[in-house]
């Protein structure tokens, strides 16, 4: 198509890039014959730089972890495309998706939850490896041990359990996991909400010791604009499905332009523009 | 209108004194110290608001002042609370004071509200429990506390489930819930925990209201300093369940004398402006993480990740002080 040859030269730039993604869900009430339709994604149009971290921002039910999903081949889109390394993606068989799937990873909000409670954080780590071949026998315990050693957890707990690590502790287990097969792309799904001030801070900065190491390229997703606005390269915000405005966070933040922006801008600044008046010492 | 279940008159004692509280839970290495020697009160209508990390036993203290500790904690120290001590007092006895004197907004509304009943009926269902009255009047008191929480059409949202209903509506309505019999303290752990910046900020209006209008005493329970700038009245810092500095919420923030507090104070959110976005990098961040094994060392248990140690820092353990009046500070070096 016309249109699609006349932007090739972009779509190589980027490392990730999707046109006129949408993607809708049908829900039947268990009750009645009524159906309801949500828009989960209309028309998204978004491009990830390569090494870059891009920031995902929105309400809760904004559409960000279905388009999440899409990009990380979990979801199939109802129409529009993606392109990946140049290539286009989005209409590969499941023998080209399942070559792609090592390149791209993710890593979810509730860590309990997305590791095996029966296997050793060894076993967890070392599966994809496992299954992708890339390790057999003793170099996967081995492998997994440097791998812990990477996230910043002792090799020496390479039998304990996930219920036996805390909340950071099992984010930077299911880390290691995501890096074990060297992927390009790593998807954060509110991976650091639910963790402490503190732990939110450790993590992050081990995601950008990684990102040099590996040259990785980041999709974060976040509700939380103070923390995006610190470590963000590009920012774009969500809203009913839609991206209603991206760009640096220099931009966004100094300039918002569409008042769901603005909103999200301000009830942010509300609680902390007190906080800073505590701090010099003035009456709140 | 709201009457305070036991007047007492003002000045006089604490509606909540906490003293000497140990909780230890059992644990296949030895018992766990999960709070150790905490001393606080809390005044009538007070916000006192509790920081600290995950681990450093803020939950473990709401849930001893509402006697909902597992069986297998070891408690010792006395929760004095009009005339009773809450430690002492049997299952029959909590019954009358749980939900009616002393209640808690949980940090997952949807789960802690039960899906297959109107939301309507199951603040009604706390008023029933602890209070004599009509159908008529049970559904005319619950109206009145959806309304306080700012509730609009409440006629709707009190025969709605749980499912139809939005995250912040759902917050409120747990905070209802929590109000139903107007008690004396509310107790809220981590309330605003994975909310988006949106419905947080509606919350925290929700409870300040709640202050201003009814009075309520409240135990606010966060990791986020921020949030309580504005809000509450005091702060008691926690880690590894001692109480590391505790004061008035504008003396503390001006000027923080526990390191750990300095720590948690760079930690809070910024709000993006020209000047903290001009430099991406690493964020401050305080090293290393709290293990069962300091707990029990020898010394302060804040030293290995402290930026401020000194010799004596690891050998003995630092006594509380009251550097000025209305502050305590458990710290060797607190001066410099």
């Amino acid at each position: 198509m016309g249109i699609e040859s006349a932007a090739k030269p972009e779509v190589k730039a980027a490392l990730m890039r999707t046109r006129g993604l949408s993607k809708q869900f049908v829900q039947r009430s268990p009750f009645s014959r009524k159906k309801f339709v949500i828009d989960a994604l209309v028309d998204v149009d978004l491009e990830l730089a390569p090494g870059c971290l891009t920031a995902l921002v929105g309400e809760s039910g904004s559409g960000k972890s279905t388009l999440a999903s899409c990009l990380a081949l979990l979801e199939k889109p109802d129409r529009g495309g993606i392109w990946f390394e140049g290539n286009e993606i989005s209409r590969c068989d499941a023998e080209e998706l399942a070559t792609l799937r090592p390149k791209i990873q993710m890593v979810f909000q509730d860590s309990a939850g997305a590791l095996n409670p029966r296997f050793s954080a060894g076993q967890i780590i070392a599966e994809p490896l496992e299954i992708q071949g890339r390790a057999t026998g003793r170099n996967l315990r081995l492998r997994a041990c440097e791998l812990m050693e990477e996230v910043g957890l002792s090799p020496d707990w390479v039998d304990r359990r996930p219920s036996q690590f805390s909340g950071g502790q099992r984010q930077r287990l299911a880390i290691a996991r995501a890096i074990a097969l060297q992927p390009a792309f790593l998807i954060l799904d509110e991976s650091l909400s639910g963790l402490d001030l503190s732990t939110q801070a450790q993590i992050l900065n081990l995601l950008l010791d990684l990102q040099t190491t590996h040259a990785l390229t980041y999709l974060l997703i976040s509700h939380d604009l103070s923390l995006v606005g610190q470590v963000a390269d590009f920012v774009a915000v969500m809203q009913q499905g839609r991206i209603v405005e991206q760009g640096t966070p220099q931009k966004i933040f100094a300039h918002p332009e569409h008042p769901h922006t603005r909103d999200l801008l301000n009830s942010c600044r509300v609680i902390e523009s007190a906080f800073r008046t505590a701090q010099a010492g003035g009456r709140s | 209108m709201w009457t305070p279940s036991d007047p007492v008159p003002p000045g006089a004692s604490p509606l909540l004194s906490v003293r000497g509280l140990n909780v230890k839970y059992g644990h296949d290495q030895g018992p766990v110290s999960a709070l150790s020697g905490v001393d606080f009160d809390l005044d009538r209508g007070e916000i006192v608001g509790i920081l600290g990390e995950s681990g450093s036993g803020k939950s473990t203290l709401a849930l001893s002042t509402l006697g909902l500790l597992p069986a297998t904690a070891r408690v010792e120290g006395s929760i004095q609370f009009q005339n009773q001590d809450l430690l002492t007092v049997d299952e029959s006895s909590w019954r009358a004071i749980r939900g009616a004197k002393i209640s808690m907004i949980f940090q997952e509304p949807g789960l802690a509200l039960s899906p297959v009943m109107r939301v309507g009926d199951q603040i009604a269902e706390v008023i029933r429990a602890h209070r004599p009255g009509t159908r008529k009047s049970r559904k005319q008191e619950c109206d009145d506390r959806l309304r306080e929480v700012g509730l609009p059409d409440v006629e709707r949202i009190s025969r709605a489930y749980p499912h139809q209903l939005s995250g912040g509506q759902l917050h409120r309505v747990a905070i209802a819930q929590a109000l139903a019999c107007h008690p004396d303290i509310v107790i809220a752990d981590e309330a605003t925990r994975s909310l988006d910046v949106t419905v947080q900020s509606e919350v925290m209006g929700v409870l300040r209201e709640i202050k201003r209008k009814l009075g309520t005493a409240l135990i606010f329970i966060t990791h986020n300093p921020a949030l309580l700038a504005g809000f509450a009245d005091r702060v008691i810092v926690m880690y590894a369940g001692r109480i590391v500095e505790d004061g008035p919420v504008a003396q503390v923030f001006r000027r923080p004398l526990h390191p750990y507090t300095k720590g948690l104070l760079q930690l809070a959110p910024r709000y993006p402006s020209q000047e903290s976005l001009a430099p991406r990098g690493r964020l401050p961040a305080i090293p290393g993480s709290l293990t069962d094994a300091d707990r029990s060392a020898r010394g302060c248990v804040f030293e290995p990740r402290c930026s401020a140690r000194t010799a004596v820092c690891q050998s003995e353990s630092p006594s509380q002080t009251t550097p000025e009046q209305d502050r305590r500070v458990s710290c060797f070096n607190h001066g410099n």
